[in-house]
């Protein structure tokens, strides 16, 4: 064979295998319904069954009608928003497909403050009167230690 | 140059095998991430769109476990494995090795109450209970530990005792011939060594559920004549549990069947719960009272005595937990996910033992901090109780050496109903398996109301 037969052959091959790695990622994103998780459709967040429990629980919750998942768990700026889907998006896949987390699942600190920042966007009025009262820098009162239910009651 | 020349040539571009392999590596490697994850997503779809497969029918007659096991397979292995011993600080059994004899089979046993607690055999004596009491195992051993006691040796065990040790729907509607209160009462007075051969299986599938659509129902009929003689007391007429129960109410109901306050009534041994005045320790009482009922005569002061009997559900409906609509199984069966399906966790057993599931779905603490706050309680109630066992051992003496004295039986009869009210409180919170957890407050009091009736009879012997 010479060195061209060579490299044509080589180069089907690697043609091959990338345009396998693409399409069967490509489908694997489709049948994952991988576009979904760029909108703030409610069901997107529920797709990997985990979030069912939370996404029933928000269908009777006062906030149901004034704020979706995103309003609450994700910043309000756009590279905030796509930041925290794509962090979060990882980070819940690996949980779920390798099966290694705690149940009941937790909040991490981050997102605990985004959605402590999220109230404050909405309630500001509230808010601000609350906020400016605190006495350090740190010690800003937490909403939802006592507002726990307000999104998805338990 | 042309296409099929031999000649070697120089100018040719070179082949970077070590890039090429590594870039067929590296797809290789991609196509498999996707594939596997793929594969995972669809098993996820799969599991969360069917629930369960129905493999095999079931109908009002299966018995076995094993069968429905073949359409619940993750139910049936939790199942399974309430044969394991594990212990807490105040329950769980602890597996101890034990000679196996002809009349006693059994290999491993759990830990002797009697052995840890001597009182208790003051307490108990003249009575069964005071020669054999271990440590309830889990439901697995219900059956066998019940056949075995060395209280079947010490006196004529009744029938009635199957119908909480036992799977007795199948067998019961059999005997009643399709009827199951008639085959209830038919087996209730029969001795129990000669009826044990009928039932087959300790608590199985067909107990709580119905077999079509997996509702919770309540198959016993010393729940369902109990719950409707409470409902009676409560202005509610004609209550049919199974018509008239909520869902959530049944996920206690169905526990509520057994782990329970009763009795034997009547010379047809009639398992009867004592709940027409009420749930509370005193509504029960106060039933015994004026059904002039006796468990035994207390060996030692000759007191009318009672036996308290695991009463769970009695005291639950006490405490904070049950005022919130809480039930049983949402702490010792609760909801766990497989793969992408929801299901009650089947291995029923203490929720200090799965901590996570049990509190922390409602109590968002750690671990460790919310088992100090049960593990308090526990404490606190444990030395209450020691402080009214005392008491009552030291008071059950004097009556004791009061009737050595000479004391005719009319002069110590106050001071034997005292005893009789005493034992009767301190053993609703001593048999009951929470150690006070169940409601704090109300075993707080039982207990300190119990040590008020021994003072008041000790009071009334020195007169």
């Amino acid at each position: 064979m010479n060195t061209r037969t060579r490299i044509r052959t080589a180069a089907i091959a690697v043609g091959v295998l990338f345009g396998l790695a693409t399409g069967i990622g490509g489908y694997t994103f489709i049948y994952a319904r991988g576009g979904s998780y760029l909108t703030n459709n409610p069901k997107a967040c529920a797709n990997c069954h985990v979030m069912q429990d939370h996404f029933d629980a928000w269908v009777k919750s006062s906030h149901r009608s004034v704020a979706t998942c995103n309003d609450c768990h994700t910043p309000h700026n756009f590279f905030g928003k796509y930041w925290t889907k794509a962090d979060h998006g990882f980070w819940h896949s690996y949980a779920f497909t390798t099966g290694d987390f705690h149940e009941p699942i937790y909040m991490k600190a981050r997102s605990r403050a985004v959605t402590e920042n999220a109230c404050r966007h909405c309630h500001a009025t509230i808010t601000h009167e609350i906020d400016t009262r605190r006495t350090a820098e740190n010690d800003r009162l937490s909403c939802i230690r006592c507002h726990s239910g307000v999104g998805h009651p338990r | 140059m042309k296409a099929g020349s031999s000649s070697p040539d120089s100018s040719a571009p070179r082949i970077h095998w070590r890039r090429f392999y590594l870039f067929v590596g590296a797809a290789t490697l991609a196509t498999l991430v996707a594939m596997a994850l793929l594969v995972n997503i669809f098993e996820r779809k799969q599991e969360a769109k069917n629930p369960f497969f129905r493999v095999v029918e079931l109908t009002d007659d299966t018995e076995d476990p094993v069968i429905w096991g073949k359409n619940f397979p993750f139910q049936y292995d939790a199942y399974k494995r309430t044969a394991d011993q594990e212990r807490t600080r105040y329950g769980g059994s602890e597996a101890m090795p034990r000679t196996p004899t002809k009349a006693d089979p059994r290999s491993i046993v759990s830990q002797s109450r009697l052995e840890e607690d001597p009182r208790l055999k003051t307490m108990w004596a003249g009575y069964a209970f005071a020669r054999d009491f271990r440590e309830e195992r889990g439901h697995a051993f219900m059956l066998t530990d019940q056949i075995y006691t060395e209280r079947q040796q010490a006196a004529q065990q009744p029938g009635a005792c199957i119908h909480c040790h036992g799977s007795v729907y199948v067998p019961y509607r059999k005997a009643g011939h399709g009827d199951l209160i008639k085959g209830f009462e038919h087996y209730n007075a029969l001795p129990y060594l000669e009826i044990k051969g009928d039932f087959k299986h300790p608590i199985a599938c067909i107990d709580c559920h119905e077999p079509h659509t997996m509702a919770l129902r309540v198959t016993r009929p010393g729940f369902i004549e109990g719950i409707r003689a409470l409902k009676t007391a409560q202005g509610v007429k004609d209550y049919d549990v199974n018509r008239d129960a909520t869902r959530q109410e049944m996920r206690s109901f169905v526990c509520g069947q057994c782990h329970v306050e009763y009795h034997f009534k009547g010379p047809e041994k009639r398992l009867t719960y004592p709940w027409s005045k009420g749930l509370k320790v005193d509504d029960i009482l106060a039933y015994y009272d004026e059904a002039r009922f006796k468990d035994w005569t207390h060996a030692e002061s000759g007191a009318p005595a009672l036996k308290a009997q695991h009463p769970e559900f009695e005291l639950w409906n006490q405490g904070i937990h049950a005022r919130s609509g809480v039930a049983c199984a949402d702490c010792h069966m609760p909801y766990t996910r497989v793969g992408a399906t929801k299901i009650s966790d089947h291995h029923v057993r203490s929720p200090l033992l799965n901590i996570n599931h049990a509190c922390q779905t409602c109590h968002r603490w750690p671990e460790a901090e919310l088992k100090a706050r049960v593990e308090n309680i526990q404490d606190r109630t444990f030395r209450l109780r020691n402080l009214a066992l005392d008491a009552l051992v030291e008071f059950i003496s004097e009556i004791k050496a009061a009737k050595t004295a000479g004391r005719t039986d009319e002069q110590l009869a106050s001071a034997r109903d005292f005893q009789r009210k005493a034992q009767f409180y301190l053993d609703f919170i001593e048999a009951e398996n929470s150690m006070g957890f169940h409601a704090p407050q109300e075993a707080a009091r039982i207990l300190g109301e119990s040590i008020d009736f021994t003072r008041r009879g000790q009071k009334e012997l020195r007169r």
